[in-house]
């Protein structure tokens, strides 16, 4: 990728992040003024923007550590992000793990269980798998 | 908030990075696993300890972690060669657990306190609906035609950019209105729903050459939706972990479209592979079409020899036999490089980790930028499989549908030998001056029957 393709989706995405908080925080000071809203108090307020700034910065290491991956483990790449993204495992348990007045939110949260549980697992098998034949002349293991 | 949950969250997104790092490099890449490893169980464990999990609730974790595991092994168990469609159908479990998250959220969000939402979760939430089941059904059908379940070839409708984007714009405006005011529930239904028709009708109109491209798209997806995710529990390692796998496929989503030189919204409204019938009048030429022996013999006499492997010989299965014409030309003195195109194969990588399988040295496996301006030196170059991506009608017709993307100027070497099936145009159905050209001799043939007898005719002469 070349360096002015970078600068302008960091350009654009720093745009997008303003965007979303002005529109959010509008939303919200209107949401406030409506009547009959149901609003939690910690939901009340701007306690989202530290996470906009989160998803930002980490947008930006995430997208100059991937460029300098070598070409050669695209494929290996995907299959551990692949893994990575199943950190949706995390919101699974919560869901699967909390009391709830039905239990059919526990079942959606166990079925989410399975799901990302078996990309964690098969994405890093499979990542190690394809990375372990990646040999140097000679077959040394790297 | 419990503080070791926190913690353990912050020690999950360092070694998420570190995992990433260390993939710059094959030497470190397997580091890179482990860290991966590490951070998931560092996840997994700080969430397990939340004080808002009932006890009783555990085993019934446990279950749905075993049954995971017990789906996720064999599926890492697959062939090589069957990668990308595994790739595919992991996005869709990962979409497919965000989204049924999601739901749940939004549920139970009317009817639990301290979860009502905001505007800012009820949005987001929307998002994560619409990426995480669209992501499924989009990576379902991605799967699907990998596996050749579905038919590869693209289908197309009149109108049907208007429906994509039409039913894109209903999403959005579902979205709107329940984010405006949560008390519309009765709308959420159709948001997944609409989401579930839009992964479909996504996939459709996409050819197999696109597939690395959509792949990576629908990787980025899956971390997005990750990310909304976060952003409705308010959890930041969702964030990162998400983001990080954001960028990823949007970095490798990029770097297909430059390959094939085309742009985003070209790739998934595009519907490359429609064009056959233009080409069809250069069928008169003629080609000059050579035996098993005597290609042998041409590579026999050459002192550096350039294989650019394609989608072709992952069908045919034939990188054993191409290592064993490796092992053979290298023993005689020959230099063999391997020439990869980014967008050869059916995802970002493949030739690279089929090359790899076979015992083939990475250090033999050349860029496409790296490997052009060496050509000209280059005395035969032997097409395995490929085909577009060595079609010199990129460079010089400007008419060509592939006008513009970078290719391997396998036209500037020495002699040019190709192995094919027949003369049927690749997936693209543009005809390919290369095989018309002077230097050309055609190999007509299954891939691995005709590298497998190259071999038998270098190996027995040897003895």
């Amino acid at each position: 990728m070349k360096p002015s393709l970078f600068k302008r989706f960091a350009v654009a995405f720093a745009v997008l992040a303003a965007g979303s908080i002005l529109s959010a925080a509008a939303g919200e000071a209107a949401g406030e003024a409506a009547p009959g809203v149901v609003q939690h108090a910690s939901a009340v307020g701007m306690d989202y923007i530290p996470t906009i700034f989160v998803f930002m910065l980490s947008t930006f290491v995430g997208l100059d550590v991937i460029r300098r991956v070598s070409r050669l483990l695209h494929t290996p790449l995907m299959s551990l992000t692949n893994a990575i993204s199943a950190i949706a495992v995390v919101g699974s348990i919560l869901i699967a793990g909390q009391q709830h007045a039905e239990y059919k939110f526990n079942i959606l949260g166990m079925v989410a269980i399975v799901a990302s549980i078996s990309n964690i697992v098969s994405g890093f098998l499979i990542t190690d798998r394809m990375l372990k034949m990646f040999k140097k002349r000679g077959g040394s293991k790297p | 908030m419990n503080i070791w949950i926190q913690i353990a969250y912050l020690i999950s997104t360092a070694l998420f990075i570190f995992s990433l790092k260390w993939m710059n490099d094959p030497k470190t890449a397997r580091r890179g696993v482990a860290a991966g490893v590490a951070a998931m169980l560092v996840a997994v464990i700080g969430t397990l300890i939340n004080p808002a999990i009932v006890a009783s609730n555990y085993k019934w974790i446990a279950l749905a972690i075993i049954i995971g595991s017990a789906i996720g092994v064999p599926l890492s168990w697959v062939p090589l060669t069957a990668v990308p469609q595994r790739t595919a159908l992991s996005h869709a479990f990962g979409g497919l657990a965000a989204g049924l998250v999601g739901v749940a959220e939004f549920y139970l969000s009317f009817s639990e306190s301290g979860q009502e939402l905001s505007h800012f979760r009820a949005a987001a939430l929307c998002a994560e609906v619409l990426l995480g089941f669209l992501t499924f059904t989009g990576s379902l059908m991605a799967a699907g035609k990998l596996q050749e379940i579905i038919p590869t070839r693209p289908i197309t409708y009149k109108g049907q950019k208007i429906v994509n984007l039409g039913l894109f714009a209903v999403a959005i405006i579902c979205c709107i209105v329940l984010s405006t005011d949560v008390n519309y529930k009765f709308i959420f239904p159709f948001i997944i729903a609409l989401a579930l028709l839009f992964g479909v009708l996504l996939i459709i109109p996409i050819g197999g050459a696109d597939m690395p491209t959509v792949i990576s798209i629908l990787n980025s997806y899956a971390g997005l939706s990750a990310v909304a995710m976060g952003f409705v529990m308010d959890n930041k390692l969702l964030i990162t972990a998400g983001a990080l796998d954001g960028s990823s496929g949007l970095i490798l989503s990029i770097i297909m479209c430059k390959a094939m030189n085309r742009s985003f919204g070209n790739v998934l409204f595009g519907a490359f592979g429609k064009v056959q019938a233009a080409a069809a009048d250069a069928a008169k030429k003629t080609v000059k079409s050579a035996t098993p022996a005597d290609a042998a013999q041409i590579m026999e006499q050459a002192n550096t020899v350039v294989i650019v492997p394609g989608y072709g010989m992952a069908v045919a299965q034939a990188q054993h036999r191409v290592r064993e014409l490796y092992d053979q030309l290298t023993k005689r003195g020959i230099t063999v490089k391997f020439a990869i195109h980014p967008v050869a194969g059916r995802m970002p990588g493949h030739m690279n980790v089929l090359l790899a399988e076979a015992d083939i040295p990475y250090t033999d496996l050349v860029e496409m930028d790296d490997i052009n301006p060496e050509m000209p030196q280059v005395d035969v170059v032997l097409v395995v499989g490929a085909n577009d991506v060595v079609n010199p009608a990129a460079r010089t017709n400007k008419s060509s549908p592939i006008y513009g993307m970078p290719i391997i100027n396998a036209d500037k070497a020495k002699t040019v030998l190709a192995i094919k099936r027949s003369m049927n145009p690749g997936f693209a159905g543009i005809e390919n001056e290369l095989y018309y050209a002077d230097k050309t001799l055609m190999v007509f043939g299954d891939a691995k029957a005709v590298v497998g007898d190259l071999v038998k005719y270098l190996s027995g002469e040897n003895s």
